[in-house]
Order: C-alpha cells, then structure tokens, then sequence
C-alpha cells in the first residue's frame, strides 16, 4: 500500500524543489518506509531515463552556423543596419545626381577645362610671340612669302588672304607648337594691335572637336573654326569686330 | 520585472543564447517531431530574441526568456495550432502513487527507444513540461516563467505528464497487457 507520508511530496522531493527542513524529513521518512523508497525509486529511474531519452536531437553544424552567423551577423552589423537603410534613402538620389553630373556637368566641365587649356596656350604663345625679339621668323608682308617659307617645316599647307584693301597688315610668320603639334603662326597688325592667327592641323591634340566661334579668353578674344581639315585660331587683344573681319578674311582666302 | 536600468549590450546575446542552441534545438524538435520545422523554430527564436533582447532585463531567467520564445513560436505555428493544449488543471490530483511493482522495475531496463516512443506518444504539453524538468533539469520557478502559468500548475501537471508517462511505459513493457 502507498505511504500517506511521501505520496504527495516525493516528485517534489526528487526534483530538488522542497525546502530544505521537508526535504530533510522525507529523506529520513525514506529510509524507514519501504513502500516510499520504492516508489522513489522508480520515479528517479523514469527522471533518469527522461533524461537519457529526452537528449535525443542534435542540430545540424549548417543550422549551428547559420544561427551563429546570423547572431555574429547583427552583433557586427546592427549600428550599420540602421544607417544603412537610411544610407540608401540618401545614396541613391546621391548617385543619380553623380551620374547627372558626369554626364551634364562634369564631362563638359573636363571639355571645358581643356578648352581652356588651349585658349591660354595660344594666349601665351600670343604674348611670347609679342615680347620676343624676334617676333617673327620670316618677316614679310608679302603672303607669297610667308606660306612658301612655311614648307618643310610643317605637315600640311595653308592658304593666306590677300590683304589688299582692308586694314590689316602681315607682318610675319613662325612656326609654333601646340600640344607637341607644329602648326603656323602668322601675325598681323591692325592699328597698333597685333593678332596672332595659328593654323594646325584639326586632328592634333586638343584642338580637335573645339567649337568654333568667339570666345573670350584670359581677356584675349579668340576666333576659331575649322576647314578644310585645318583648324584656325585668331588671337588678339582688339575689337570682336576685328577679329571677326580677320577671320573672315583667312577662310574666304584661296 | 526588475528595473530596466540594466539592460546588455548587444554583444552580450552570442554569450548567453548560443550556449542554449543544442538544447534549444533538442527541445524545438521534441515539439515539432521534425527536422525542418526544427531547424525553421530554432532560427526564428534566435531572430525573435536578436530583435527582443533590448527589451530583455537583467535579473530576470533568460533560459526560461528564450525558451519561451520558442514555444510561444511554435505555438503559433502551422504544427503548434494543430496540438490541443491544456489549461484546465487546476485539480491538484495527489492520487496514491503506484505501489513498488514488478512493472516498475522493468522500467530500469527500458531501453532508450522505448522512452522515446513514449515521450513522443505524450500530448505535447505533458512532453515539454517532463523535458523541461528532466532534461533542461529547470526549476519549478523557471518552467513557470517558461510555460507562463503557476508553480501550482507547474507541480500538477508534472504530475500529470509523469503519470501518463508512466501507463506508456507500462504498457510498452507489457506489451499493453497492463494499462494504468
């Protein structure tokens, strides 16, 4: 028959939960009442094969990995999680914007620079040519002078206006360099003013697929076209109107 | 609850739940008595604690936090809604226990599998309470907070669990000769 005594107490018992007084008691209960110490046995054999059997499952080392990598993940990446999805509310109008700029700013913007470039190049060559001793290497007013003189010294020829007629003067020619390029530099006198008219080749460096027109440069102002696969600058310090009779002059010589 | 003065930092997670994740996951598949669905709760649990643990106190059991999680987790999930759990035990049943039998002996011998058959035979309810406080060996306390219901519900139903555990095994033994 079941003990009164330990009946109600023994899973209690084994399961460490009673107080220490209680638990005191029951043990010594335990050692007198058969009945009780029988039953506690065979509640500690289930708790032990509970136990056993219970420990059954193991995870698998890709699950372990997962978990880990998925803790290590967020510990490691959880301040940049949050900015992160405001970095891309930010990124990408901020990329759309570069890409804009590329393609409607910054291009030009390097074309422009280059143009630039090569306006002060042709400005300096203008000045140097100006300041030198020696402005010119062949000095002639004659133009069947000037472009013969050219010949053998640069890859391609040119024609010159006659000059009969207008205000402006040729007072001679050399030749120059741009962008490693030879090409012709002629300069002619309107009034007192000195323009500088240089002829290259369209295709050298840096002078090709410059727009054509009157620009401004470093206070110079620069006339510049392309013909007959020649391109043609116009320097000086005079009138827009000047250089523009000039310019008209050069590409209606033949 | 205690004063959420305390709260840990973050790094703090990996060291107190990875230790957990083999019994967790031992107990997920207790639950789900399927690999998949396992793997699926356990890697849940941890994404419901990552994302919880802010608000995780210090002081309070996080075993018991964790555990929680994941049965509350597979409580709502497609197998969890399809196990019936029981509520109404508050009938603190102290029948006589068994007397010392020849059938009880025989339990020794049980081996493993028959155990486990056993264990798995159990309403879902009466498995996770006996794994609770046989295998994750937790206190009274703990699987209260664990299972969200009373100690005195914690000792009936152990009871309960441990008694129809016991017929299983009997009848197994005995080749269902012997029912309780």
């Amino acid at each position: 028959m079941a003990c009164e005594v330990g009946s109600g107490k023994l899973d209690a018992y084994l399961d460490g939960e009673l107080t220490p007084a209680e638990a005191s008691a029951l043990s010594a209960h335990l050692r007198s009442c058969s009945a009780c110490a029988s039953d506690a046995l065979e509640r500690v054999q289930i708790k032990r094969a509970v136990s056993a059997a219970g420990k059954r499952y193991g995870p698998s080392a890709q699950l372990r990995a997962a978990v880990a990598n998925k803790i290590a993940g967020s510990v490691a990446a959880k301040p940049p999680r949050s900015i992160g999805w405001q970095w891309k509310l930010v990124a990408v109008p901020t990329i759309l914007v570069l890409i804009i700029s590329i393609a409607v700013n910054l291009y030009p913007g390097r074309e422009s620079a280059r143009r630039q470039r090569v306006y002060s190049e042709l400005a300096d060559l203008h000045v140097a040519a100006l300041a030198s001793a020696t402005p010119v290497d062949v000095l002639s007013t004659d133009r069947h002078t000037v472009k013969p003189w050219f010949q053998g010294k640069i890859p391609f020829t040119f024609n010159l206006p006659e000059l009969q007629g207008s205000e402006f003067t040729l007072l001679g020619g050399r030749v120059t360099y741009l962008a490693q390029t030879p090409g012709a530099h002629l300069i002619y006198q309107v009034r007192k003013h000195q323009i500088s008219v240089f002829i290259f080749q369209d295709r050298a460096a840096d002078s090709a697929s410059l727009p054509s027109g009157l620009v401004n440069a470093l206070s110079f102002n620069v006339e510049s076209w392309e013909q007959n696969g020649l391109r043609y600058f116009v320097v000086g310090d005079v009138s827009t109107d000047a250089i523009q009779a000039l310019s008209k002059l050069l590409r209606d010589a033949e | 609850m205690k004063v959420p003065d305390q709260r840990l930092p973050a790094a703090t997670f990996e060291d107190l739940a990875l230790p957990l994740f083999d019994q967790l996951y031992n107990f997920a598949h207790w639950l789900t008595q399927d690999t998949a669905e396992a793997e699926d709760l356990v890697q849940e649990t941890y994404a419901k604690a990552l994302r919880g643990f802010s608000s995780f106190q210090m002081g309070t059991n996080f075993r018991a936090w964790m555990y929680r999680i994941l049965r509350n987790s597979f409580l709502s999930s497609r197998t969890g809604l399809k196990t019936t759990v029981v509520f109404d035990e508050e009938d603190q049943e102290t029948a006589p226990a068994e007397s010392a039998t020849p059938e009880s002996l025989l339990i020794a011998q049980a081996d493993r599998e028959i155990v486990q058959q056993a264990l798995e035979e159990l309403p879902v309810h009466f498995r996770e309470i006996l794994l609770l406080c046989e295998v994750e060996e937790m206190s009274y306390q703990e699987i209260a907070e664990t299972l969200a219901i009373p100690i005195g519900t914690v000792m009936s139903r152990l009871f309960r669990a441990r008694k129809a555990l016991r017929g299983l095994l009997q009848n197994k033994i005995q080749g269902g000769s012997h029912g309780v």
